[in-house]
């Protein structure tokens, strides 16, 4: 544990890729081989499941120092992250006792998720009797999740490549899919072998960045395909060994969440693999398209549910918008060009023709103008934009700019007024940074939104300042603010919901940009919100 | 009648006449310690300890000032006013004032750790204690002096040897002067952005003996050195001016570096958290030693830190004054600005 706390702290003490990347090429030169298998695991988004509950751990931490328990709720609103906080408020033990490897906590909290509640409190209490501040600090991280220290994935598996000589994009691959690091050994993980023999394991998914630059710096328009941008998953369809596979970018195994999925065992031969979009399609009235996604919110509904009535299975059913081929006939097609599997890949979807599976289609134009006003219609046929390929583009690994684009309409905006304030979290902590926006009913406020992102630090600390001088009552750590700030609000699309006051729920909301230049008097109100859901909210 | 009370200006001695750290100009000021959220300009005369003076000329200009040492006293209309070392920056007093047997002591800034420099803090027993609550939760518990000098010194080794620059953020006033006799073992090359550089001047007309450093001028070029030391005030590393010693590493001295967020925000490269203020032991500490009936408790977590005072059975309040960090923080950017 301590190297382990040493190589966060390494992580968290510096802003440069390149003494971060020193620091894990550092950690997996030295560290117990299980252990290792660990940090790949934990950096790869594959922590094990919560085994104590965030509110235990904080009354034992109450309990451990005696204060109160309104001091603690204090003290964590300023910190903005309970592992912290614990650790910051647990006095430091006098002498430290034995270190156990990362591993050894690891499979303990695995084993325990179903004891009682005091084997629990007893493994926890005693762990954080023998640790340090550092140490502490990342075992209770690994409890309550969320490791976000500026360590992406990408990081890590460079970081690995240097350290076993072997190409990132190879590691990427290894690392995916299904593996349990409790029994895996890391050579193991590594191994070429490990490939052949997990044939679940899906590719590392290529990832596009937002269009920044002029499209005619993209060269001859003839060189791109363009397709509409779906508001769904990404996914992988895999057929492999009699077996079908369905993975969500979040390499996550979602097989058994869309039944719909279940008739491609049959359709599809051993050997192939599809990205696309996991979505809920109806047929479409529409004669530019021959489907319609259903928004967002309705995948919600499937999402993270295992057992599916009959009813959600009518109500918001799954489909697949296939876009490309990664392996056809068992071998790997990445190093072709789209092109050539774009052509396979029609190819298959034609024979199967089934309706919960369609190709994803076209956008045909000749000219960048042309395209650019094909897009500004996509909310109409309930796309979020554009993509745009090179023809004759591999498919790499990870985020990666030059071949792939994407390029999203613009949001919608409404002008809305701040109402209340609450400190953020991680790097914004100690600072009102989240708050929630009403719109005007006649001479009333609704609130209709939360948003935590899009002003700069100099914005935030601002704002900051004027919640500090300008709260109303204080409700726990939300603060009501005197509602004189008005802020564009940009969303992706709206949807109906009777789950808030307003009676709409809004996707993506962000803070466009403070409209210093407005008064509270000219907001948007509730009204442009409804005629708004109307129009996009289907 | 209370022997203090608190009004618009600041607070207020009405027998007396004078008020202490008040933040609108008044006739008679004394003043705890010379940090600009605590000296404001416009008064007709400031009473302080004679190395705040220096400091006050610095940043006020030329007025009316009078110096008293610590446990010097002087009387207003019968009311007996003395200066006791607080511990925060250097010439940093609390001030005690008592009338008909009465004894209130205004602490202005504290901390209970001796620095070295700063004189160190007198518990001075009092019937109403109006302690400052900067770090008033109890997740501010600072590390030993001797723990924090190991760690920035490693961390300014480690970038000599990686041939990169130490930039370190420090207040101008008292951070600076806490931190040299760190670096001084460990670089020659000391540079100081003018802000601090005019108040190492002051101190040193004042007579306090400090380390020698170099001024970092308008017309320094980048390259110039590749492993030194720069010393900048809040604020810097947030301009261009800090461009010129790439390539280089940030680490920000300051008692908010105990949260994690804080140094990712500040995008720092290393976070010390040395604060001049007293951590939630030492608050506590005081409070008690003091032997108050009544706390008042004044900028920070002052809320948090009265409610557990009641809490434990001292009877506390909270007051809101004008003092505090941010305002401390711009002006220190602003005059950067000015200077280069």
């Amino acid at each position: 544990m301590k190297l382990f706390a040493e190589l966060v702290s390494r992580l968290g003490t510096s802003t440069k890729t390149n003494d971060k990347l020193d620091a894990l090429k550092d950690y997996f030169a030295n560290a117990d081989s299980k252990d290792k298998v660990w940090v790949i695991a934990i950096f790869s988004g594959r922590r094990p499941r919560r085994a104590v509950s965030a509110s235990k751990l904080q009354e034992w931490c109450v309990e451990l120092t005696g204060l109160p328990s309104w001091l603690f709720e204090e003290s964590y609103h300023t910190v903005g992250d309970l592992a912290e906080t614990i650790a910051l408020l647990l006095l430091e033990n006098e002498s430290q006792g034995k270190s156990f490897p990362l591993h050894y906590y690891l499979e303990i909290l695995i084993k325990i998720e179903k004891e009682d509640e005091s084997v629990k409190k007893k493994f926890i209490v005693d762990a954080w009797s023998t640790m340090s501040y550092g140490e502490r600090f990342v075992f209770n991280k690994l409890i309550t999740g969320g490791f976000r220290i500026g360590v992406s994935q990408k990081l890590m598996v460079n970081a690995l490549a240097k350290t076993i000589s072997l190409n990132p994009s190879v590691i990427a691959h290894r690392i995916s899919g299904n593996w349990d690091p409790v029994t895996i050994s890391f050579s193991d993980l590594l191994s070429e072998q490990g490939i052949s023999q997990d044939f679940s394991k899906p590719f590392p998914f290529y990832l596009a960045y937002a269009l920044e630059e002029n499209l005619d710096e993209l060269g001859q328009p003839n060189e791109w395909i363009a397709e509409w941008k779906w508001d769904g998953i990404r996914g992988q369809v895999i057929k492999r060994s009699q077996q079908l596979f369905v993975w969500s970018r979040g390499e996550e195994l979602v097989t058994e969440k869309f039944p719909e999925y279940a008739p491609l065992r049959n359709f599809l031969d051993d050997g192939t693999v599809m990205d696309g979009e996991i979505i809920c399609l109806s047929n479409s009235q529409s004669d530019q398209i021959d489907f319609m996604p259903l928004p967002f919110g309705i995948l919600q509904t499937r999402i993270g549910r295992k057992n599916i009535s009959k009813k959600q299975l009518m109500e918001a059913p799954v489909g697949f918008i296939a876009y490309d081929m990664l392996e056809y006939e068992g071998s790997d097609m990445r190093e072709k060009s789209l092109e050539e599997r774009r052509t396979l890949l029609e190819k298959i979807i034609r024979s199967i023709n089934q309706p919960f599976l369609r190709l994803s289609p076209l956008v045909e134009f000749n000219t960048w103008e042309e395209l650019s006003k094909i897009r500004s219609h996509s909310r109409e046929i309930g796309s979020e934009g554009i993509m745009l390929k090179r023809r004759n583009s591999a498919y790499q690994v990870g985020r990666k700019r030059g071949d792939w684009w994407k390029w999203k309409v613009d949001p919608l905006v409404i002008d809305a007024v701040m109402v209340y304030a609450q400190k953020g979290h991680g790097r914004r902590s100690n600072l009102y940074t989240d708050y929630t926006f009403a719109v005007k009913e006649g001479d009333k406020l609704v609130t209709f939104t939360k948003a935590y992102s899009g002003l700069t630090d100099k914005e935030f600390s601002e704002v900051d300042q004027f919640v500090k001088r300008n709260s109303l009552e204080k409700f726990g750590p939300v603060r009501t603010v005197k509602p004189e700030l008005v802020f564009e609000i940009a969303f992706e699309g709206i949807a109906a919901s009777s789950r808030h006051k307003s009676g709409i729920a809004l996707r993506f909301p962000r803070i466009n940009r403070w409209r210093k230049d407005k008064k509270p008097q000219e907001i948007n109100t509730l009204e442009d919100l409804k005629k708004m859901l109307e129009l996009y909210g289907k | 009648m209370k022997l203090l009370s608190f009004t618009e200006k600041g607070i207020y001695c009405p027998t007396g006449d004078f008020y202490i750290d008040p933040w609108q100009p008044v006739n008679q000021a004394v003043i705890t310690h010379a940090h600009s959220d605590h000296a404001r300009p416009g008064s007709s005369l400031y009473i302080s300890h004679p190395l705040t003076k220096y400091l006050l000329q610095l940043r006020l200009g030329n007025n009316n000032y009078q110096t008293m040492e610590w446990g010097e006293v002087i009387h207003k209309n019968g009311v007996k006013i003395s200066l006791h070392p607080a511990g925060h920056i250097i010439g940093s007093s609390q001030v005690r004032v008592e009338y008909n047997g009465e004894v209130w002591v205004v602490s202005g800034d504290y901390k209970t750790e001796n620095d070295g420099i700063s004189g160190e803090l007198e518990i001075v027993k009092c019937d109403v204690f109006i302690s400052e609550s900067t770090f008033g939760l109890p997740i501010y518990r600072w590390k030993k002096q001797k723990e924090i000098q190991f760690n920035m010194q490693n961390w300014v080794l480690k970038n000599m040897e990686a041939g990169r620059n130490s930039v370190l953020i420090a207040y101008s006033l008292g951070k600076t002067q806490r931190i040299l006799p760190f670096l001084n073992p460990v670089s020659s090359d000391i540079y100081v952005h003018g802000a601090i550089w005019n108040t190492q001047e002051a101190l040193r007309m004042a007579g306090v003996q400090l380390p020698a450093v170099k001024r970092v001028t308008s017309d320094f070029q980048r390259g110039t050195i590749k492993s030194g030391v720069i010393i900048a005030p809040p604020g810097a590393e947030a301009s261009s001016w800090v461009n010129r010693f790439e390539p280089y590493s940030l680490g920000i001295c300051s008692g908010w570096m105990q949260v994690r967020g804080n140094v990712r925000r500040r995008n720092a490269d290393a976070g010390f958290a040395l604060s001049d203020h007293a951590d939630w032991n030492g608050l506590l500490d005081v409070v008690k030693s003091t032997g108050a009936a009544k706390v008042f408790v004044t900028h920070g977590f002052q809320s948090s830190f009265s409610r557990y005072l009641n809490e434990i059975g001292i009877e506390a309040a909270e007051v809101k004054t004008a003092f505090g960090d941010e305002l401390e923080e711009q002006s220190e950017s602003q005059l950067g600005s000015e200077v280069n």
